[in-house]
């Protein structure tokens, strides 16, 4: 065998992959908790793709309206969420999202502030009451910064421009993580006892996403390669508003904030169509006419929402119906309006960043014209199935948290709970990794077997004469995710799907990356290819199996909800043949949580007010 | 569509040259478009970095034509049509390659400062700040850290200070951090001393680079250099050190 004695190796007791929110917030409680840990991303620090959330995180404060409790913060992601979310992980969201939040400010965060000076909070689409802690709409850069500067104050160790190949097991533990410096090509080995996966989703498995470059599902992939298992992974989140116009900036995302401060969607006959496609569920808490819509802008707390704050899912099925049926923008997508809504100066000091967008990249003047929006791929409700406190996985020793883990948003996300999610997820990671260190007895070891084979295949792509074009493939890949497995799918086309994802896997083992492994964009997009190729089957197969459309799953051959639908998730594993989907009975809701996610909301405010003044 | 010629600096620290790349342009085309189309046609070893793509991360920083810029934010057609377009990395820093430089001296600097401290919660549990309080911080927290500003900055590009000057970027993190209403530190001793607050000759260049339109130079810098003078110039405490010691 290969001697890898000259391999670099790093020693820390908790690895923790990804540098976003979920990763930071992970490792600053691995150091709280007195542990040696250390980060591992694949850009620079402060870079992550928590940089791009724009409106707000999601906590019951109070502070903008009252009213609020976690109950009703849980009620409404219960509901945003179509049931399918793990009941326990709702609740702990729910209830810690404000201790989170007020921690950030502990950290130096400076959020916007209410009149009389507390954290303000902005209305979101499915939150019954304005409740998205928000900074303009760069909130998730304030998030990120804030991290930073304190976590490099806090004694972890930060590996930046650094790529996670494979999760080295003892056994069953987990026991290191084989990786490659981007700026050197050369391989580093750390050996360690946890490992927190924070490494996002895989929206880069289509051509129109929001996501960057390094959205490619790595931890998905190297969790399922461990022995993980991947739940509700066919629930893919298209966000409505996508730029569609230029070409090259397709799928960016224009903020759920716009409509939350008064946006309007319209279509080529300038009607305001989402008055349409009001569900039956949110029909008593939709507004019916522009005019309580406008009652509802303007602070009248007994007028109802309006419907352009519908869930994602239903806003981006009803963009993608007007365009189908000839009502489109000239670009592909339809209106949405600020312009006639906000005055110009106050759209540029709550928009600031969207108009920066706009004007540079589109050359449109959001105060003066509405802008061009479509649906755009953006984030992945399902992930590594995790126990709801501890966020470890099947394997020992292996967590997840943030995007890349799975069960909190069931199967829609609502916009302000990703946030939200990371700093209350990432630090119970962090306790959960850490209290498993603390159990562990035996030492563990590397085998070095699992590292040869992972240097070999890496290397084989630089190795080999001739092969495919790497950008080519990965092209192709989200071509056909995008016409077989996109916002909606049937029987047929997801058949397809995977009979064209099995030769463009052919392709990928025969990719050929030229040059040396410096810096070598070529090459790391090859060895990400993998990934997604990985994820990308998962999300069909997972997609073929659940036969109703929920929330960001639309089945054209199978409408609207079923109610055995609830009754399982979906599960996809490794098994010994390949990928395994199975459906995986759920328990029964803890009652006390079944009873407020099901309560009118009439009957629940009235609850809180009772507890309110007898405590 | 048209065809467009691009420079682009291809090597490492030690050596390297400028190679030359022809591509098809169509419209709303930004500079970073046009690296990763050269990637997947001519040269897939091209090494630049990028993650957003809108502005929002600070990642893709480069030199285009002589200035500092984000290249996705960088429109094609704002450059004429007549002209090449000359593209290398950030000349302040050491070239890993191509279009990468080493940027990892600006992370140093800010672990050398002094950490945020915040003063106790009113009684209540909250922290109260007015917004007109806050909106001067939250001018400099709108930073992205593309480094624009450390590339242009006199001090570090031209005169090599780099021990001597924290650089733009980290004037404002500075003032972010002693403009804000909560914090209790005092930094101004180490803003003089260990920052180099005296070595900006205020020519506003920081500013006219900053993507984000953040008046680095008149609202950050000047202000600190007043706080150190009051602390360390101020003529009635001179007098007073001078005559009681």
């Amino acid at each position: 065998m290969t001697d890898f004695s000259d391999i670099q190796t790093i020693e820390h007791d908790i690895i923790i992959i990804g540098a976003g929110g979920a990763g930071l917030r992970a490792a600053i409680e691995c150091s709280a908790q007195g542990k040696n840990s250390g980060v591992v991303c694949k850009s620079l620090l402060g870079k992550a793709h928590t940089v791009m959330a724009e409106g707000g995180m999601a906590a019951s404060l109070g502070n903008a309206d009252p009213r609020d409790h976690w109950k009703i913060h849980f009620r409404d992601t219960m509901r945003g969420g179509k049931f399918l979310n793990q009941w326990r992980m709702a609740e702990i969201h729910a209830k810690e999202a404000p201790e989170r939040v007020n921690e950030l400010e502990e950290w130096g965060a400076v959020f916007d502030r209410t009149k009389s000076g507390l954290i303000n909070q902005r209305n979101f689409g499915g939150h019954r009451y304005p409740r998205l802690a928000h900074v303009g709409d760069r909130t998730g850069l304030e998030l990120i910064r804030t991290l930073q500067d304190h976590g490099i104050h806090q004694g972890f160790d930060v590996h930046m421009e650094c790529t996670a190949l494979t999760l080295l097991k003892d056994g069953d533990n987990i026991s290191g993580v084989l990786a490659y410096w981007r700026d050197s090509g050369r391989f580093v080995l750390f050996k360690c006892k946890a490992v927190i996966l924070a490494t996002g989703g895989a929206g880069k498995a289509w051509h129109v996403t929001s996501n960057s470059w390094e959205y490619t599902g790595d931890g998905l992939a190297m969790g399922y390669n461990a022995g993980a298992e991947l739940m509700d992974i066919e629930f893919v989140q298209f966000h409505p508003t996508g730029m569609v116009w230029p070409p090259s900036v397709k799928g960016t995302l224009v903020t759920e904030g716009v409509r939350g401060d008064g946006g309007i969607l319209l279509n080529n006959k300038n009607e305001r169509f989402m008055f349409d496609y009001i569900p039956e569920k949110f029909a008593a808490e939709t507004a019916d006419s522009e005019e309580e819509s406008n009652r509802w802008l303007n602070g009248d707390t007994g007028a109802r929402r309006p419907p352009e704050l519908l869930t994602r899912d239903v806003v981006a099925r009803a963009i993608t119906t007007e365009v189908k049926e000839g009502r489109g923008s000239p670009h592909g997508g339809v209106f949405l309006d600020i312009a006639s809504r906000v005055p110009a100066e106050l759209i540029k000091k709550k928009l600031p960043s969207m108009y920066h967008q706009f004007k540079e990249l589109a050359e449109v003047d959001i105060t003066k014209e509405p802008m061009e929006v479509g649906p755009t791929t953006h984030y992945f409700m399902g992930g590594l199935r995790v126990d709801h406190e501890t966020q470890e996985t099947a394997v020992p020793g292996l967590f997840a948290c943030g995007e890349c883990a799975a069960g909190l948003h069931g199967a829609n996300r609502l916009g302000g709970n990703s946030l939200s999610d990371l700093i209350v997820f990432g630090k119970l990671a962090g306790t959960g990794a850490s209290q498993y260190v603390d159990s562990l007895s035996k030492s563990l070891a590397i085998n070095q077997e699992q590292v040869a084979t992972g240097i070999r295949e890496a290397t084989s792509i630089l190795n080999r004469e001739s092969g495919k074009n790497p950008y080519l493939i990965h092209d192709d890949l989200q071509t056909v995710m995008g016409n077989y497995a996109g916002i909606v799918r049937t029987e047929d086309d997801l058949k397809k799907g995977l009979t064209e994802l099995a030769r463009i896997k052919k392709d990928i083992e025969q990719v050929k990356a030229p040059g040396a492994s410096q810096f070598n964009p070529g090459w790391n997009e090859a060895l990400d290819l993998s990934s997604l190729m990985i994820v990308s089957e998962a999300v069909t197969m997972a997609a073929l199996e659940r036969k109703e459309s929920r929330g960001g799953h639309s089945r054209l051959d199978y409408p609207g909800e079923d109610s055995e639908g609830l009754k399982y998730n979906v599960i996809v594993s490794k098994g010994e043949n390949g990928m395994e989907v199975r459906r995986e009975p759920r328990d029964t809701p803890p009652q006390e949580l079944s009873r407020i996610a099901n309560a009118s909301i009439d009957d629940l405010e009235a609850e809180v007010v009772r507890e309110r003044n007898n405590g | 569509m048209a065809k467009r010629t691009f420079n682009i600096w291809r090597g490492d620290n030690s050596k390297g040259k400028f190679e030359s790349y022809e591509i098809e342009i169509s419209p709303g085309m930004v500079v970073l478009d046009a690296i990763h189309k050269i990637q997947v046609e001519l040269a897939p070893d091209l090494a630049c970095r990028w993650n957003c793509k809108a502005g929002k991360c600070g990642s893709c920083s480069v030199e285009i034509n002589g200035f500092p810029k984000l290249s996705c934010m960088t429109r094609m057609n704002s450059i004429p049509e007549e002209n090449d377009v000359t593209i290398r990395p950030l000349k302040p820093f050491p070239v890993i390659k191509d279009l990468v430089s080493d940027v990892s001296w600006n992370y140093e600097q800010n672990k050398k400062i002094a950490p945020f401290k915040p003063k106790p919660r009113d009684a209540d549990g909250n922290h109260r700040m007015y917004q007109e309080d806050i909106d001067r911080v939250q001018e400099f927290r709108k930073c992205i850290e593309c480094y624009l500003c450390q590339t242009i900055c006199h001090v570090i590009r031209d005169q090599g200070q780099k021990e001597k000057f924290v650089g733009p970027r980290f004037m404002i993190r500075l003032a972010s951090l002693e403009m804000h209403p909560l914090d209790v530190a005092d930094r101004i001793p180490a803003i003089k001393n260990d920052h180099g607050s005296g070595m900006c000759n205020i020519t506003h260049c920081c500013t006219d680079v900053c993507p984000e339109h953040i008046r680095i130079t008149d609202n950050a810098i000047i202000p600190l250099k007043e706080r150190v003078v009051d602390r360390y110039y101020d003529p009635i405490l001179w007098l007073k050190r001078k005559i009681f010691g």
